[in-house]
């Protein structure tokens, strides 16, 4: 078996076996000791600094540097950990170039931030790496919290709510616990495991219980959750995934951008991922990205993005962008689906030049082809089966601040709740700003 | 380029810096390396009696503190004078002399506190061709307690006893190299004249301990668990070398003293800034031993270009320049009244002089929800603070109120030039 970059078709092992190691390698390397040193001396230790109001966990980041800079790295972490239980991944996955690295001061003076995300990731990494869980839970309240969703929302909740001396089970539909962080996230941003360990290091709190393999609408029912919990909280993501809505969407190998993200991230060896020579990528955000990037590292030889709006419309950032274009990945912008030809299995999509009009984005009579062994749908998703008797707004579970749902005793937070910007920080946020809202609500209840 | 041949005391310098007495100038191989890289003296490193050669620690002699950038700001040694033989540095001060005839060659000296041990050393040196001879009264450690060094610094009338055994014994110029570890450098400095200096130099190093290291509870630089004071220089200690410098080139007693500037001289800026306040050339040691030699290819060009500026032919016309602008407190006008003024196309927001401002001086700094910083008038006393912890240069200056305004923090017209000498306030003033 030997395939090339050149191989016809979708297979396997495309690239010399030694290949996929460097190519799913940390992107980012880790900082060393001196490397931290020499960035944390950079922080201008900002007063009411810009950094901090930019991060969704408001993570004191003058501080964290500072402690860094003083040859204290733990204290650092501890000061992360205190806004985000979850700054390990955070420090991985965060768009730090639109959050905290956008409103670094430094930015605006030299167009070159302190690069917090990877001083973060010194701190949190060194800290993770020692035996002790940092924080110690408060005394037992005897009450109960089922959280449903063991993404970054539902974890950040259950460890909140741990912490201040609940009980949580958290139940999960999939075989592990981690969400996005395990099943969502580009595979060179979140290397050797470190999902499931971070939730592993994050259980050591105590107090949390985890159940895979049950869902809402499967074995658990919101009813049966609020009669046998004191509150619950939902952290259930975004199940669903949007249509193309083209001609021959049903043929073989056109596939879901999240399906083939979650396959990279479960698999063990990258050389036995079936690749196609040629790779459409219909979508502008994050996940388009991802699913671009890795078919370039799988070895396809050409791999496109395609993207309906103007390039400044992509959700994308224009950093993931440049990773992508730099990765050798073609971004095709102003363009829409029409069809998708082939005889069963794809073999091309045809795209027409649209127009971004004020009554909504029209294709003109303009189209063009492009080869395609396989396209990778990335075009957003749904809130698939939300719970009924649960207000909606825009798709997803209404709450207002908090995270409080129309129904009482139920919150939720995370990509499935309205507002915030499905960013895995903003999850965090909701996770942990919910967990206080139920602890202040259980608590007043016992007075 | 402007000319910088310096004449210092008479002993003529292609360019006036010098390498001070220090490990950069103890033996032949470093002062080719350093003529090579276009050094206009140096002062050899201190040479002893003769008899066995002084012994150093053979753990660290050298501690620093650093910027948090880790750029080192003051270096801290425990070394003594040269460890060498004497005969083995008189003959290779000879032999570089030789073939440098265009750079100064100062020797350094330490002796025991008699007569005839000065008139030795003076001897030997002669016979080198040196240009001049250094006293060393400054070193403060392990010298000092065998009764030599700074032990003879901070004794005004041992300074003046050995100048004048040396004045005695030697033609060649004699420079007194002055300790800072006194209360009043002037002291020293009249002694040194009336003994019969050609010059003095300032300043050695400072007495002092490096750091504490907080795993064994020793000072640092650390020999076997116990530590010593050393001596201080570097970048940290300009501003106590450039005050001591203006307190001699000031002084009614010591006036026209000539002055060899020492102390943290890094940059062409330093020396320029030491030769303003009355020195005639300057000496090196810790800027080289931080970068090596190649500096003073920096320092030649940028005074050249500073020169050429200021329309000045000779590094004489600098000299003392910005010694009658050192006055003292009581007559520093205190009806010149500023205004910090911050440049909102320079400012990146960091809010650091609101910080400082709010939490430690006058509250004069407003900050909008939008992180505009602006300065209150109204309460700026002008303290520069702002300034001085902004990380961009000029984003804040000082602006003169002119004179007839009416300043709005004190709700007075800016007057006329007076001083605390005729404020009313002054209780001398009051009494009469």
């Amino acid at each position: 078996m030997s395939n090339s970059q050149l191989t016809p078709g979708v297979v396997p092992g495309r690239l010399p076996a030694k290949a996929y190691d460097a190519n799913f390698a940390d992107v980012i390397a880790p900082y060393d000791r001196h490397e931290a040193q020499v960035a944390s001396d950079r922080c201008y230790f900002c007063h009411d600094a810009p950094c901090i109001t930019a991060c969704p966990t408001s993570i004191d980041i003058p501080l964290f540097i500072r402690q860094i800079a003083t040859g204290t790295p733990d204290a650092a972490a501890k000061t992360i950990f205190a806004q985000n239980i979850l700054g390990g991944m955070c420090a991985r996955v965060c768009p730090t170039e639109q959050l905290c690295e956008e409103a670094c001061v430094r930015e605006a003076a030299e167009g070159k931030p302190v690069e917090i995300g990877r001083l973060q990731r010194f701190a949190t990494d060194g800290l993770m790496a020692k035996a002790k869980h940092p924080f110690t839970r408060a005394v037992a309240t005897g009450k109960r919290v089922a959280v449903v969703g063991a993404g970054p929302a539902g974890l950040a909740c259950a460890h909140r709510m741990a912490l201040l001396g609940h009980d949580v089970v958290i139940y999960d539909a999939r075989p592990k616990p981690g969400g996005l962080n395990e099943f969502g996230i580009a595979t060179y941003k979140t290397t050797d495991d470190f999902a499931q360990r971070e939730v592993d290091w994050l259980l050591k709190i105590g107090g949390i219980k985890i159940e895979t393999g049950k869902a809402l609408g499967g074995t658990l029912s919101l009813e049966g959750l609020k009669s046998s919990y004191d509150a619950v909280f939902l952290g259930i993501g975004l199940g669903g995934v949007n249509a193309l809505r083209s001609d021959g969407e049903d043929k073989a190998n056109v596939l879901d951008a999240v399906d083939f993200i979650s396959d990279l991230r479960q698999s063990t060896n990258k050389s036995q991922l079936p690749i196609g020579r040629d790779v459409v990528v219909i979508g502008g955000g994050m996940t388009a990205v991802d699913a671009a990037v890795q078919s370039k590292l799988l070895g396809a030889e050409n791999v496109t993005i395609v993207y309906r709006r103007d390039q400044a419309k992509m959700s994308a950032s224009p950093y993931e962008q440049g990773h992508a274009t730099s990765a050798g990945v073609r971004i095709i912008c102003n363009a829409m689906p029409v069809a998708v030809h082939g005889n069963g299995t794809v073999r091309e999509v045809e795209f027409a030049y649209s127009q971004d009009t004020d009554t909504g984005l029209k294709p003109s009579a303009e189209t063009f082809r492009l080869r395609a062994d396989q396209v990778f749908k990335a075009i957003g998703q749904t809130l698939d089966d939300a719970p009924s008797g649960l207000a909606l707004a825009g798709g997803k579970i209404a709450i207002t601040a908090a995270g409080r749902t129309s129904l009482p005793g139920i919150w939720a937070g995370g990509d499935c709740a309205s507002g915030g910007n499905d960013l895995t920080v903003t999850a965090v946020a909701e996770g942990r700003d919910a967990a206080m809202d139920i602890h202040a609500s259980l608590m007043g209840a016992v007075r | 380029m402007a000319n910088l041949t310096t004449d210092f005391i008479g002993i003529k310098s292609p360019n006036p810096f010098w390498l001070a007495s220090a490990p950069p100038t103890d033996k032949e191989y470093n002062v080719r390396r350093a003529f090579k890289a276009g050094w206009g003296g140096v002062v050899w490193k201190t040479l002893g009696s003769e008899g066995p050669p002084v012994v150093n620690v053979n753990g660290p002699r050298y501690g620093a503190i650093w910027g948090a950038d880790r750029r080192l700001l003051g270096l801290i040694n425990i070394e003594l004078i040269t460890d060498r033989p004497l005969d083995v540095n008189l003959r290779e001060i000879k032999a570089v002399k030789r073939d440098y005839k265009d750079r100064a060659m100062i020797i350094s000296l330490m002796v025991p506190c008699d007569e005839q041990s000065w008139k030795d050393i003076l001897l030997h040196v002669e016979d080198t061709e040196a240009d001049g001879v250094e006293l060393n009264f400054g070193c403060p450690h392990g010298m000092a307690e065998r009764g030599m060094g700074g032990a003879v610094g901070q004794v005004p009338e041992y300074i003046e006893m050995i100048t004048r055994w040396c004045k005695m014994h030697t033609r060649m110029p004699v420079i007194v190299k002055l300790t800072p570890n006194i209360s009043d450098i002037r002291k020293p400095a009249e002694a040194a004249k009336r003994g019969g200096a050609d010059a003095v130099s300032l300043i050695n190093t400072i007495n002092s301990i490096t750091s504490v290291n907080l795993d064994s509870f020793a000072p640092e630089p650390m020999i076997d668990g116990k530590g010593t004071h050393g001596g201080y220089c570097g970048p940290a200690v300009k501003p106590i070398a450039l005050n001591m410098v203006a307190e001699i080139a000031r002084s009614r007693d010591t006036h026209g003293l000539p002055i060899s500037g020492i102390g943290g001289i890094t940059t062409w800026r330093d020396a320029a800034g030491f030769m303003a306040l009355g020195a005639g050339n300057v000496q090196v040691c810790t800027a080289v031993m931080t970068y090596g030699f190649k500096i003073v290819q920096e320092m030649i060009s940028g005074l050249s270009d500073y020169m050429d500026g200021k329309g000045m032919a000779s590094t004489a016309e600098l000299v003392g320049r910005a010694v009658p602008n050192v006055t003292d407190w009581q007559y520093l006008n205190l009806n010149y009244v500023t205004k910090a003024q911050i440049s909102q196309t320079d400012c990146i927001k960091c809010g650091r002089c609101y910080a400082a401002c709010e939490d430690t001086s006058h509250q004069a700094i407003s900050m909008s929800a939008d992180r505009v910083f602006e300065v209150m008038e109204d309460e700026c006393v002008a303290c520069n603070l702002c300034i001085n912890v902004c990380p961009v240069d000029n984003c804040i200056t000082m602006v003169e109120m002119p004179k007839g305004a009416v300043d709005p923090r004190t709700g007075t017209k800016v007057g006329d030039y007076a001083n605390w000498t005729t404020h009313p306030n002054n209780p001398s003033v009051a009494a009469e």
